[in-house]
């Protein structure tokens, strides 16, 4: 598998609101390759296209012109719930990656069915059982005894943990990580960042992150990639993120761009 | 008295049916369905039609419920497919089916009581068992001997049918298809995200929710003896009385409680309208105004007792807070070595 690519966007370009005063190029003939094994880290400002190069990727919006290229198939015009075959997302928003009336072990089989056709045999099974709980000890929240409960009753740490749990633990040829802790508080974000780094690892998975956090982009992952105006401006490899700290991605930022790096909610520590 | 009662609960049971499509619509799949108001008439008329034409009251019963299944998928469709809002896909499919009834049924009633229907083939199965004149002597030994229904069959035959459609109902709603139809419901973007049609699923939710009201529409037109192209109006109205009725009196904790909730509140929801008939000045017609008075009370009533607790509770926690502060305590919170 490694060195195998596994993602591959060609030329991507995405217009919104065009032939309106609010015309905006959210993604300007953006190139980027994934190899197996590859965690990428993604920042960049706001409105810089993150978000829609998630979206891009999984296929809630088709691109106007460019490829989308997942494990060798091009998916350009796929939709979203045939590509979810492939593709685990975790949102930023804890309550978006779970249904909140259904119980852990529910959300956990609806998951399960990510890479086979729904019949009509029982979703939660006894031998499913015991292979949820043995997948929800990797979290260490002691959510394998309350397989039961509605995630609608955990804390937003815990439905963002069960997320990231529901999004993997199929093993995705692609996991996209959509700001994932920017809506937890500081203690609940290092836990999930933790978790996203040892269950990466586990599954060795192919993963893209997208984080405002610029200390998590340097901590994880072996590659790191910055937006800006829909394009890629700078890309770290392996060897080159390990000598990056946040100061030098600043003055990266302001050396390509002219400007400062613009962005409210930008964390520099 | 009792008599009235006894048929309500009987209707009741036939209605719940009915009711479960609605709760299938209205709460799992979180679709507010106005179709039902023409699919239950469709189910009668596709039933009434077959029956008069010399089908079998079974099949004719069931060719109901399959029109009406494609009564659903097309509001699904119309709504997924024509990018229609959920409540306008609704209206336009019960108008359209207003018509496709007329259609159906060649006239705006088609009469049933000369023929055989499936209420007349129990009646008669259920007579050669001879427990009615066993519940007689047995109701007459205990004094009660004024209350004696026609017949039990029709109840009995009715509640075993209902619980069997309300046990696959939960059994269903278990299995991997009905986990994603009630993640559909519940967050769409995320059973999306895990690879599930949610387009299919709301075409296929709504069908089976509409085949369930169509089988009550032809189960109700067998027992009045008649199928009418107006039999539908405010049948929405009614399902939504009795699930929240029923949410009310049983809760909704799960699904088998939930659905258990749908049928107890069908059959409540009967028994109450029965009783304000029975008020001097209320009349038949006043039937849809009394229903939309319940709906309203059983949405709002709730609430506000709700609101009442909070409130009293809040004002108890107040006293106990001032109470604490007169025997002496002051401003400064307690350090945490002092706890």
């Amino acid at each position: 598998m490694e060195g195998t690519r596994l993602l591959q966007l060609n030329q991507i370009y995405k217009v919104f609101y065009e032939g309106t005063p609010d015309e905006k190029i959210a993604l300007n003939q953006l190139n980027l390759q994934l190899n197996a094994g590859d965690f990428v880290t993604v920042i960049g400002s706001n409105g810089a296209g993150k978000s829609t190069l998630m979206n891009i990727i999984s296929g809630n919006i088709f691109p106007d012109h460019g490829h989308v290229v997942i494990n060798g198939t091009n998916m350009s015009s796929m939709p979203e719930h045939k590509r979810a075959k492939r593709i685990g997302r975790v949102f930023q928003n804890p309550l978006a990656g779970t249904a909140p009336t259904m119980t852990i072990e529910e959300n956990l089989a609806l998951a399960y069915n990510r890479t086979k056709p729904r019949t009509l045999q029982f979703g939660v099974t006894k031998k499913r059982r015991d292979f949820f709980r043995e997948q929800l000890e990797i979290l260490h929240l002691g959510l394998e005894d309350r397989l039961q409960a509605k995630v609608g009753l955990l804390s937003g740490g815990e439905r963002q943990a069960l997320s990231l749990l529901m999004a993997t633990f199929t093993k995705p040829d692609i996991l996209l990580l959509d700001e994932h802790t920017a809506a937890l508080d500081p203690a609940r974000a290092d836990l999930i960042t933790k978790l996203t780094k040892e269950i990466v690892e586990k599954f060795q998975l192919t993963t893209l992150m997208v984080t405002h956090n610029m200390q998590q982009a340097l901590d994880l992952g072996n590659r790191l990639i910055m937006m800006d105006k829909g394009q890629i401006i700078f890309e770290a490899n392996e060897q080159e993120k390990m000598a990056l700290t946040v100061e030098k991605l600043l003055s990266e930022f302001q050396r390509i761009r002219g400007e400062a790096l613009s962005s409210d909610r930008a964390l520099l520590v | 008295m009792f008599t009235a009662l006894f048929g309500s609960v009987e209707v009741g049971v036939i209605y719940a049916i009915m009711a479960l499509g609605v709760y299938l619509s209205f709460r799992i799949l979180d679709f507010p369905d106005l179709t039902v108001d023409g699919s239950f008439v469709t189910g009668g008329a596709t039933a009434a039609v077959l029956i008069v034409s010399g089908v079998s009251p079974v099949l004719a019963t069931a060719a109901g419920l399959g029109a009406g299944f494609l009564a659903g998928c097309m509001t699904g469709i119309l709504n997924t497919k024509g990018k229609i809002n959920p409540i306008l896909s609704g209206i336009l499919m019960m108008i359209a089916l207003y018509s496709i009834n007329l259609r159906i049924m060649d006239k705006p009633n088609i009469p049933l009581l000369a023929e055989e229907t499936l209420m007349t083939q129990i009646t008669s199965w259920w007579q050669g068992l001879g427990i009615d004149s066993l519940m007689e002597g047995l109701l007459s030994s205990v004094g009660l001997g004024n209350f004696i229904p026609a017949t039990w069959g029709i109840f009995g035959v009715m509640l075993v049918l209902t619980f069997v459609i309300k046990k696959l109902v939960d059994l269903f709603l278990k299995t991997e298809i009905g986990l994603s139809l009630r993640a559909v419901g519940d967050n769409t973007g995320m059973v999306r995200s895990f690879s599930a049609n949610t387009d299919w699923l709301k075409v296929l939710g709504l069908g089976i929710a509409n085949a369930l009201v169509a089988l009550s529409g032809a189960l109700v037109a067998q027992y009045n003896g008649f199928s009418d192209v107006g039999m539908g109006i405010g049948m929405i109205v009614i399902g939504l009385a009795s699930v929240i009725i029923g949410e009310a009196v049983i809760g909704n904790a799960t699904i088998v409680r939930a659905t258990l909730a749908v049928l107890i509140g069908a059959i409540l929801y009967r028994l109450i309208v029965t009783l304000a008939l029975r008020v001097e000045f209320l009349e038949t017609g006043d039937m849809k105004l009394i229903t939309a008075i319940i709906v309203i009370f059983a949405l709002v009533v709730p609430k506000l007792v709700d609101k009442q607790k909070a409130k009293s509770r809040k004002k108890k926690r107040a006293e106990q807070l001032g109470a604490a502060s007169a025997n002496g305590g002051n401003q400064v919170a307690a350090a945490k070595s002092d706890l």
